[in-house]
């Protein structure tokens, strides 16, 4: 089977459904706002380190978090807040760790970067670049051992495309036909270096074509483009026919983490995806065109604003892990 | 409602910086997002973005103002129609937070800094008795491995084998004979020569519900894929604050085979042996290497299981019990004796047995410890036999520098001080990459000799 890499827009079919455009809507909303929240207090010192913000990006979580199952698994790298959003974990959970506090998914220990949800089949949260890509394929391996039906989704940036590892990873899920949702999402910047600088692949879509993995490129500023090429992806997956991957073409306003100034590209470029791509808007725009009234939009920000509030008050408010967590959690039994 | 803003940290090690310069000015409307200052931390020049819709009511902090402390209001952002005067309302003393400046926060943390727990103290060894396993017969350690790995998958369904020529081929040194046949091709696995990637995935699995078995064809290949053993398997539990579990078993032959030159004879024992989150194995016999692979496999938690591939051929009397199994964190005494205690583990027991054997010739009876785990290390037996001998030398084929003898007269010194006759003695093998001429490589690793010689230094001969 080869790739089909010619499709930068939306497909002719169904586009979403009023609920499905609600529920992107306020799955992108709340991870817009939450990522905000979080680089405010960033600046005000209540996080440290390193922090990733998924700001511009919400369509390509939302989009595929809309074609999911109950069971699929996922994992990421370390620019990982949206994807935990829309796996269900909760907001308060996900700043809290944020914050270093005991109300966090790890207790504090994880951090930005290092974050899980047994409960949600959300395996990381990973911080060396690549990782995630042969760890998820082990994920999807699970699933073909014990037929379990659930599909997996490796996210993974086009700065981490060009790791040894991916294609490792890619080797093995066709060979052993893993239900694995490969997804790039190229926001065209690995950290300060753009795509074309660090790849001699000029369509990332086609990496998986020497494997036989279809592929398809996807406007990833666009939910409705998302949803139907996930559900294409995954329908692909389930049904035992191996791997598939998409290329997302996406864009993150902000800088690679929250220490970086960004000289490398021009602040026109951001502006002018903010003002004509921006995911958020679009949908709104989609949404009031058909018919989608104002109050709905009131009613998802007062929500959201809450919701992301209220996470900020615990994620202050949370207490430091005690200090006798230092020794736990390293062996299972001790 | 009139809010402040303040001087953001804009990188991790951030306390103070400069206001370059103002983009937007007094009364201008700002969207979230937008730029409205230059910030020059202690690395760079970055744009400040709102991070609210308003209007910039009040500036507070001129262009070019440096030492700006983290948190200082530089600035009163006001709602759209709001009078400039709502800015005198603000309370604008700059907020506390986790970045006071060093200087400030040092008198105060220095006092309240609370002492870092203790480590939990290792639970005593000294209760876990090896019962007595009853009849043997004598098999090779390749056998014992076998025999192991398929009790264990045939005592649970989730357990499986995967590396390179595993199946198909029976294994490059033949430790998976057979499985093939018994336990088909969804669990044996061969893999393609990809060891990053196949371990990646078998840590991915292992996170997810099932117990790997990854088969290096040497312990040598495992640092192509080093970063997963280390980073995903070893530290995820801790990192998902005891949320993921990680049954994996990591095995292979370790150390120096025969002749084959310096990229395929090195010792993994203290590279991996160095890492919380790990467990290491090291078997010496076919019992050992029955039992404690049988562990292995059981245990919840990431285990390096190191072989060694001249002991595959070598056959030793195994227990013939069907639970036979070896506790993982537990030495065996090999030979009781008054005078040294000699600590070894995988082929260096049998060197420091026939050590052993020299120096009773001459009048002194040596002790000779097998580790069998070298993480977490039975030190309870190491100290118990010092203190009941007085000398202690380590023995091991890697190299000296942070080895595991490094680690083992620590222990000796810190914990059994005042018991020692003479300062400890480690006998490693030659600090160089292991050369290929024989003759060269019969020079690099340690021969019974050494430790004789080592032996008979301590008693001032």
């Amino acid at each position: 089977m080869g790739s089909t890499t010619d499709v930068s827009s939306r497909q002719n079919g169904p586009a979403l459904t009023q609920e499905e455009m609600e529920r992107a809507y306020k799955n992108m909303l709340l991870v817009r706002r939450f990522e905000e929240k979080a680089g405010q207090l960033y600046g005000m010192g209540l996080i440290g380190g390193f922090c990733h913000l998924y700001i511009g990006q919400e369509a390509v979580v939302a989009g595929i978090g809309l074609a999911m199952k109950k069971g699929d698994r996922s994992i990421t790298s370390y620019r990982d807040h949206g994807q935990m959003l829309v796996a269900g974990m909760t907001a308060r959970g996900v700043m809290a760790e944020l914050t270093g506090r005991s109300g966090g998914y790890s207790h504090g220990k994880g951090g930005s970067m290092h974050m899980f949800s047994k409960e949600q089949e959300f395996y990381g949260g990973h911080g060396i670049v690549g990782a995630q890509v042969a760890l998820g394929t082990g994920l999807a391996f699970t699933s073909a051992y014990k037929h379990d039906g659930a599909v997996s989704i490796v996210y993974f940036g086009e700065g981490a495309s060009n790791q040894g590892q991916v294609y490792e990873s890619f080797n093995l899920a066709a060979l052993l036909k893993l239900p694995c949702l490969y997804v790039i999402e190229n926001n065209r910047y690995g950290m300060g270096t753009s795509v074309e600088r660090s790849s001699a692949s000029k369509d990332l879509s086609k990496n998986g074509a020497p494997w036989g993995i279809p592929s398809r490129k996807v406007d990833g500023m666009d939910v409705a483009a998302v949803y139907q090429a996930a559900q294409e992806g995954m329908e692909h997956c389930r049904s035992g026919k191996g791997p598939f991957l998409l290329e997302m073409e996406t864009y993150r306003y902000r800088g690679h983490s929250m220490s970086d100034p960004a000289k490398y590209r021009q602040r026109s470029e951001v502006d002018e995806m903010r003002r004509t791509r921006d995911p958020i808007e679009s949908l709104k725009a989609e949404m009031i065109k058909h018919g989608i009234d104002e109050s709905f939009f009131k009613t998802v920000d007062t929500e959201v604003k809450a919701t992301v509030k209220d996470a900020a008050e615990f994620a202050e408010t949370s207490p430091e892990p005690d200090p006798s967590e230092l020794w736990t959690d390293i062996l299972v039994g001790e | 409602m009139a809010s402040p803003i303040l001087m953001p940290a804009l990188s991790p090690t951030m306390t103070e910086g400069t206001l370059a310069r103002w983009v937007k000015k007094e009364g201008d409307t700002v969207r979230s997002g937008e730029v409205i200052a230059e910030i020059e931390t202690d690395k760079a020049t970055m744009e400040m973005e709102a991070a609210e819709d308003g209007v910039l009511g009040r500036i507070l902090i001129a262009d070019g103002t440096a030492d700006i402390a983290v948190n200082t209001p530089i600035a009163v952002l006001l709602e759209e129609g709001e009078d400039a005067s709502a800015a005198d309302a603000l309370d604008l003393s700059a907020k506390s937070s986790n970045t006071a400046s060093p200087a400030e926060a040092a008198p105060a943390a220095a006092s309240a800094q609370p002492a870092s727990p203790q480590a939990p103290v290792a639970a005593s060894t000294a209760h876990i008795a090896e019962p007595e396993w009853g009849e043997t017969a004598e098999i090779t350690v390749r056998e014992a491995l076998r025999d192991a790995m398929a009790a264990e998958m045939r005592r649970d369904e989730d357990v499986f084998l995967l590396g390179e020529e595993v199946a198909q081929y029976q294994g490059a040194y033949k430790v998976s004979q057979g499985l093939l046949d018994e336990f088909g091709d969804k669990r044996v696995l061969d893999m393609p020569i990809t060891e990053h990637g196949f371990t990646g995935m078998a840590v991915g699995a292992a996170l997810s519900g099932v117990k790997p078995i990854v088969e290096f064809m040497t312990m040598n290949f495992s640092l192509q894929a080093v970063d997963h053993i280390i980073n995903s398997a070893a530290k995820t539990r801790y990192m998902s604050g005891g949320q993921m579990t990680c049954p994996i078993v990591f095995r292979g032959p370790n150390g120096a085979a025969a002749r084959v030159g310096a990229q395929h004879s090195q010792c993994f024992a203290s590279w991996y042996a160095h890492i919380p989150g790990l467990k290491v194995v090291a078997p010496w016999s076919a019992a050992d290497a029955k039992g404690l692979l049988r562990a292995a496999i059981r245990d919840p938690n990431p285990v390096v299981v190191l072989e060694n591939e001249i002991l595959y051929g070598k056959k030793f009397p195994c227990p013939v019990d069907e639970d036979f199994v070896l506790p993982i964190g537990k030495a065996k005494i090999e030979r009781e004796g008054k005078d040294v205690t000699l600590v070894a583990f995988s082929i260096m027991v049998g060197v420091a047995l026939e050590a052993a054997e020299k120096l009773a010739e001459q009048g002194i009876d040596a002790e000779v410890i097998n580790l069998r785990t070298l993480r977490p290390l039975d030190t309870e037996t190491i100290i118990n036999s010092v203190k009941k001998t007085n000398r202690i030398v380590s023995v091991e084929e890697g190299w000296p520098a942070a080895g595991i003898g490094s680690e083992i007269c620590t222990v000796a010194v810190e914990q059994a001080f005042d018991w020692l006759d003479a300062p400890p003695a480690r006998v490693c093998g030659l600090d160089i990459p292991l050369p290929y001429a024989a003759n060269l490589e019969q020079l690099a690793l340690p021969k019974p000799q050494w430790v004789v010689d080592a032996v008979l230094k301590q008693f001032g001969d």
